[in-house]
């Protein structure tokens, strides 16, 4: 993380400054023309500077119930594909860090896929399997094939935890009387806290606005992704579009924010919570 | 439980751990007695370290029994035996304070709160540590968490109390101190103690017995005196302090058979060549070849007949660096005393 007191080490020079600028420049510019034309009056076209200043598509959108719908079903989406992700991240983070089985690394490796392969072909894949399988599509499916990248996330940040705890803790642990389970809740868990809350964060924003594979395991459901890609369609309603998707960009940037920093925070510590 | 007291605290029987083709451990047998302080030492790889492993329950023999106050538990999963272990590396819980980590093993046995504190006290006095038990493992220095570890392994009151290399990690000053009140504590809580080293001096100044482990195997069970002063094993007395081996033709020669013995550099006296040993003494007539000067003693590399090498320490009671490093080239006569050497085999 950059600080404000790194005056011992040289100044970056001005081109690496402008070229740093440029970038954030040219990541950011896009989501400020988003938000400053959330408050456009013109709702068809993209004048500068604006022809006027308005809050009413924030009214606009509240009483829109399709938006509200497609809202509350991608948060339920990511709430439990995250809480999936937690569960069976934890267990295959686990598995491969506490057992030396053949094929270690392989599975390792499967497990890394689905995050590497492109969307379009984890998508294509989940929609012959569950066509194949005869499964209806439904809020279910759409949870699954979510799922399929935020285990990944979170086998990631518990795997690296794990391998930064001492092994013998855990001997400690038994060596002291508490069984399996007394041992996960006593040592385990609180050891391994903040890298689930780390990388449950990033599986729920990672669900929140994904639409490739959605786009293939979603039947008539519309989740908030979708419904804003919908939306192009229809230029009058530009500024609603931009409301969602100014609120998407605070809800998305908090938990990341978040989570980052925890991890930077805790690998200071060597595993400290609190 | 069927424990029987005045069974010896750990006995184990024609014990054998394999990892695949390598033999750890092969076919150990060994008696601790109730309330010793038992050393296990050997270079590393020498078996020591797993046997302490099997005894804990981290780890299960491929074959053989291990008893603990008469009662088998070789298969019997950590948490349900009456031993403790005070770990290398200490394995403090890094997210609780000194006294939870203390506390640990009465908490997960449900003991009330009160009670606890109670007994963390106690402990955080035995091991001299009291008023730290709301800091956090990374706020005390090596030494410190040394004795947080063992003041949480002792607290459940174990049966017997491991220590694997407990003292490696601390610096040279601190471990003689620690060494001391390890002791001190042992006496004192009256449990057996299983202490796991490579460090022979360390199982020497602390040992009422010591194992010595090479390959697998034990080499010798001894007290300290018995290991340096009759090493059993031509092994026992290299990794046991310095040691001369002599074998062969000059063994016959001196003593009158083969067999190799060996000699304790220290028991060597250097005499000149006019001297006539007392008939109990055996001489051999050598060259100084190298001395070394080392304050309270000097260090002689004597080359005897055959080109075998002796190595002579002698205390530097009347001698001054002068003396002895002038003493290089000459001529002298090595004399020991019969009772001095030890038959080491093969």
């Amino acid at each position: 993380m950059p600080s404000k007191s790194s005056d011992t080490r040289p100044g970056a020079s001005w081109g690496l400054k402008l070229a740093a600028f440029g970038t954030l420049f040219f990541l950011h510019f896009p989501m400020w023309i988003i938000f400053l034309y959330t408050f456009t009056p013109d709702e068809t076209t993209y004048t500068f500077p604006l022809p006027g200043f308005t809050t009413k598509w924030f009214g606009v959108a509240l009483q829109r119930a399709d938006l509200w719908r497609s809202l509350t079903l991608s948060l339920q989406v990511a709430t439990v594909a995250t809480i999936a992700a937690l569960i069976l991240g934890t267990f295959a983070a686990a598995a491969v860090y506490r057992s030396n089985f053949f094929g270690r690394e392989s599975i390792s490796f499967l497990l890394l896929l689905p995050i590497a392969l492109p969307g379009i072909v984890t998508g294509i894949a989940l929609r012959t399997a569950i066509g194949g399988l005869d499964i209806p599509f439904s809020f279910w499916t759409i949870v699954i094939g979510h799922a399929t990248f935020c285990v990944v996330v979170v086998y990631n940040n518990v795997l690296a935890r794990f391998r930064r705890t001492s092994a013998t803790m855990i001997e400690a642990s038994m060596d002291l009387g508490a069984n399996s389970f007394q041992t996960f809740r006593h040592v385990v868990l609180p050891n391994i806290a903040t890298a689930l809350l780390a990388g449950g964060m990033l599986a729920f924003a990672l669900s929140f606005d994904e639409v490739i594979v959605t786009t293939f395991t979603a039947g008539q459901q519309t989740t908030l992704p979708i419904w804003i890609f919908s939306q192009l369609s229809r230029p009058r309603d530009r500024p609603v579009t931009n409301v969602v998707a100014t609120i998407v960009i605070l809800i998305t940037f908090l938990p990341i924010f978040i989570a980052q920093k925890i991890s930077a925070g805790s690998s200071d510590t060597e595993g400290e919570t609190k | 439980m069927m424990n029987n007291p005045s069974a010896p605290a750990i006995t184990f029987e024609k014990v054998s751990r394999y990892f695949g083709e390598v033999k750890a451990v092969d076919q150990i047998d060994l008696e601790v007695i109730d309330g010793e302080f038992f050393s296990m030492l050997g270079p590393s790889g020498s078996g020591k370290t797993t046997c302490l492993r099997m005894i804990a329950g981290f780890d299960r023999p491929t074959s053989g029994q291990i008893h603990l106050y008469g009662r088998d538990v070789s298969s019997l999963p950590p948490y349900e035996r009456d031993v403790n272990t005070v770990f290398q590396d200490y394995a403090l819980f890094p997210h609780m304070n000194v006294g939870d980590n203390i506390a640990y093993g009465l908490m997960v046995k449900n003991v009330a709160r009160q009670e606890r504190t109670k007994h963390v006290d106690e402990m955080l006095e035995l091991v001299q540590l009291s008023g730290f038990a709301g800091r956090k493992p990374s706020q005390l220095s090596g030494g410190q968490r040394q004795r947080v570890a063992l003041a949480r392994a002792l607290i459940n009151h174990p049966k017997v109390l491991l220590l694997d290399e407990p003292l490696g990690a601390l610096d040279l000053k601190l471990r003689q101190q620690m060494q001391v009140e390890l002791k001190t504590i042992q006496k004192r809580v009256g449990i057996t103690f299983i202490f796991v080293t490579h460090d022979q001096e360390e199982a020497i100044t602390m040992s009422d017995r010591i194992a010595v482990f090479n390959q697998g195997k034990i080499e010798q069970i001894g007290s300290p005196s018995d290991i340096y002063e009759r090493p059993a094993s031509s092994f026992v007395a290299g990794f046991v302090g310095t040691s001369n081996l002599v074998s062969g033709e000059i063994a016959k020669h001196s003593t009158g058979s083969e067999q190799t013995f060996s000699i304790r550099p220290e028991k060597i006296h250097i005499g000149s060549l006019s001297d006539t040993p007392h008939s109990d003494m055996i001489s051999m007539d050598g060259v100084i070849r190298d001395v070394v000067y080392l304050g309270l003693f000097t260090r002689y590399l004597v080359e005897i007949e055959g080109g075998v090498d002796l190595v002579v320490v002698e205390q530097n009671l009347k001698s001054t660096s002068m003396d002895v490093l002038s003493a290089k080239g000459q001529k002298v006569r090595l004399s020991w005393h019969q009772d001095h050497i030890s038959r080491v085999g093969g």
